[in-house]
């Protein structure tokens, strides 16, 4: 984010001991030299009294020494050192803490003191099985001090699952906690009634290794969310959602977007995006809204035109005044789809939980027929119940509830390193499904920014000085393309028209046809003339190129039995054209949001299911309605809260890297499935037929959760070799 | 045999205090950035502590 000028105290929170506190988002710091660096920088720009980095989140915490502070002094100093800082929302700030992880952490903590200090005492018992000498007393003894050991242990960290199953039984399910409930609990049940009988069978032990393996997959499936969805908020906090408002003074203070009323005045430099709607009250420009409408081709503005949330101001300095806020925007009506969407991506079922509607019912009529059965056939009520119990903890679900969360997390670490954010498990799973992809054409296909396509080299070397003194867009792309060299003498830049100066000694100009003196004939291409010393204008010529990947991507997802297609709110005649060029036979252009959104509720009736990549406001509503979405790093904040993946980098390749993870991780998720069934058929059995005991129950449970770990780091293995 | 009346008591006191410990390290937030306090071990001695009004680590940043 740039420095702003704008006032941004208001983004400093007082603390009850009257010191100013403010949490900046600081990116790039990864080593401890940066730490320092960052730091020191920071606590020594004017009135901070400290500052300390997180370096996992990357947020710096900064302590003023009086009540209030500016933000702006310790962003430039920590930009003066070379990373980049941006502002979190007061509120984002505070929604940070990961109380969840925290509760999972000491959770798995005691089931883990539990599991290794029960073992202290199951050995011995377990010694017993082959003949040692052990007698039927001190077995007891062992059992008592088992339960001493499990029972608090495994009533507390079992909270997570029993808090869990009773919210599904309120709602009239069964989600997968509610056997791990009731083995839990039947499981210490029985062991109680065992050792106090004097039995020789007490499933302590079991009870706490159960809990235990299934925290585990608990805690990563926690782990693979929090590392999203911080990731996604460091996004989102780069592009700070702050308008310049400007009082009755004249003077712009920073303000958070939630915050602008109508009728406030609000400034809009050059560079940055409209915040809310409005109508422009002072200044020219052109403006870019290819982020709303997917349209390539600059809009010229003046006092009087309205202007959308999120048009990116080109030329100069805009004052606009707000006639809709935030929330009426035109960003609301594709909010508004956008959550529908959301609602039916809720809908969507886990494989886990699919998993969990054929094994609850299954396993519990097992182990209830255990009971009954033995009981009928003369085992007695106390046996039965305890085989009914055996069958209970043999089938335990750890491998099933391992068997998900620890591939996904190792399928979201493969694609983290290539650049792709996966914001949760569930959508790792909808992406393995999909089988029809469609593509935005602005910012997707292509790289969303202008390149010269047509320009005589002579006249690129003589224009370059000048195009390199303006911030236009057009002019950068003309700079970008001549490379370093030197810059025009008393450059001047007007707003919406061009940027004359002066090149060795000959004045020149850089601009519009009508600014440059071309005659200015109607052409569907954008471009910029220039005009040295009186010499007849040239012409440059700019379009948005094509990534360099896009026709390899097309060809690979084809290759891999997709469809394609492209839906864009452009012309026909450059959607067309881009199509072509990146081998894609369908392609629809001039769409709404509206459209779009509907386009995509159209493919779910003929039963495509359908990946959504876009980028702009414009493909938020049909992202959040797709299947499976991606949205590139440089997206609008809507659109990459509303994709289920977020792809760093210029490549396109990234949309098929992520498939090919994700299917390779659904394959593994169904071969642990196929595992653990083949398990529980073997073991199921055993359990009704009393051929279990306390050992054969830990070497099982252990055993499996091991086999199903092993699958799924072969995920990881595959991505090294 | 009387001596495991004595030896498991024991040694469950001292697993005990290795989950209050680790309990502690939970609530004093000392797992919230493990890549920050692999990197402050290598600088300088004294800029190890906490902000001097900085709200407990428990506790959410008041608005």
């Amino acid at each position: 984010m740039s420095v702003l000028d704008a006032d941004l105290s208001r983004f400093v929170a007082a603390t009850a001991e009257g010191h100013g506190r403010l949490e900046l988002l600081v990116r790039g710091a990864r080593c401890a030299a940066c730490l320092s660096k960052v730091e020191k920088a920071a606590a020594a720009a004017p009135g901070v009294a400290a500052a300390r980095l997180n370096l996992t989140s990357g947020k710096l915490s900064v302590t003023f020494k009086a009540a209030s502070g500016d933000p702006n002094a310790v962003i430039q100093a920590v930009e003066a050192v070379g990373y980049g800082a941006g502002l979190y929302d007061p509120e984002a700030a505070s929604a940070v803490q990961d109380r969840e992880g925290r509760r999972l952490t000491v959770a798995l903590g005691v089931a883990g003191f539990g599991v290794g200090n029960v073992m202290m005492f199951s050995v011995p018992v377990w010694a017993g099985l082959f003949g040692q000498e052990l007698d039927a007393s001190t077995r007891t003894v062992m059992y008592w001090l088992s339960a001493i050991v499990a029972t608090p242990c495994a009533l507390f960290a079992g909270q997570v699952f029993f808090q869990s199953a009773w919210a599904s039984l309120k709602r009239g399910k069964a989600n997968m906690d509610v056997p791990i409930t009731i083995g839990v609990l039947l499981t210490l049940a029985v062991s109680f009634s065992e050792t106090f009988l004097g039995g020789p069978h007490a499933y302590f032990d079991a009870a706490i290794s159960l809990i235990f393996l299934l925290l585990i997959g608990r805690w990563l499936d926690h782990q693979l969310r929090a590392k999203a969805q911080s990731a996604a908020r460091d996004l989102l906090a780069m592009q700070a959602r702050i308008a310049r408002r400007i009082d009755g003074h004249g003077v712009e203070h920073g303000t958070p977007v939630g915050e602008v009323a109508v009728g406030d005045r609000l400034a809009v430099p050059p560079g940055e995006r409209a915040p809310v709607d409005g109508v422009v009250e002072a200044g020219v420009s052109e403006l870019d809204n290819a982020l709303i409408t997917g349209e390539t081709a600059l809009w010229p503005v003046a006092p009087g035109s309205a202007l959308h949330a999120g048009a990116l101001n080109l030329g100069g300095r805009l004052v606009m005044r707000v006639t809709a806020r935030s929330e009426d925007s035109t960003l609301a009506g594709i909010l508004r789809l956008m959550e529908a969407g959301a609602q039916s991506k809720s809908a969507y079922v886990r494989l886990a939980d699919r998993a969990a509607a054929i094994y609850v019912p299954v396993v519990h009529t097992l182990a209830l027929a255990t009971f009954l059965g033995g009981w009928l056939l003369g085992l007695g009520p106390r046996e039965a119940l305890l085989r009914a119990a055996a069958v209970l903890i043999i089938t335990c679900p750890c491998a099933l509830g391992l068997a998900v969360p620890a591939v996904q997390i190792a399928a979201s670490g493969r694609l983290f390193r290539k650049g792709v954010l996966v914001k949760s498990g569930a959508a790792l799973e909808r992406l393995a499904e999909v089988n029809h992809v469609v593509f935005d054409k602005t910012g997707v296909l292509t790289e969303g920014r202008p390149r010269l396509i047509d320009g005589d080299a002579q006249a690129l070397a003589l224009a370059a000085p000048l195009a390199r003194a303006s911030r236009h867009p057009l002019a950068q792309a003309l700079a970008r393309e001549a490379g370093p060299g030197p810059v025009a003498a008393e450059a001047h830049e007007t707003a919406g028209l061009g940027v004359e100066g002066v090149i060795d000694g000959r004045p020149a100009r850089l601009g519009r046809a009508e600014f440059v003196g071309a005659d200015a004939r109607a052409s569907h291409e954008t471009e910029l003339w220039f005009a040295i010393d009186g010499r007849p204008p040239v012409r440059f010529a700019f379009a948005d190129t094509l990534r360099a990947d896009a026709a390899r991507t097309i060809a690979a997802l084809k290759a891999r039995g997709l469809s394609v297609e492209v839906l864009s709110g452009d012309m026909a005649a450059p959607v067309s054209r881009v199509a072509a060029a990146c081998g894609i036979e369908r392609w629809r252009a001039g769409l709404t949001p509206q459209e779009k959104a509907a386009a995509i509720d159209g493919m779910k009736a003929r039963d495509l299911k359908t990946l959504m990549v876009g980028d702009g406001f414009n493909d938020a509503a049909a992202l959040a309605r797709a299947h499976a979405s991606m949205a590139p790093g440089a997206a609008v904040e809507a659109s990459q809260n509303a994709a289920d993946l977020v792809f760093e980098g210029d490549g396109l390749m990234a949309v098929v890297d992520a498939i090919d993870v994700a299917r390779a991780a659904r394959r593994r998720a169904l071969e642990n499935f196929g595992f653990s069934a083949l398990y529980n058929a073997v073991a199921a059995p055993a359990a009704m037929l009393g051929l279990v005991n306390p050992l054969l129950a830990a070497l099982a449970m252990s055993g499996s959760s091991l086999v199903v770990m092993l699958n799924a780091l072969r995920m990881t293995w595959a991505a090294r070799s | 045999m009387t001596i495991l009346l004595f030896l498991a008591p024991a040694s469950l006191m001292l697993a005990l205090i290795g989950l209050g410990a680790f309990l502690w390290t939970v609530q004093s937030g000392q797992y919230d950035d493990p890549a920050g306090d692999a990197a402050r071990i290598l600088l300088g001695a004294d800029d190890d502590r906490p902000l001097p009004d900085a709200p407990p680590a428990d506790e959410a940043p008041r608005p």
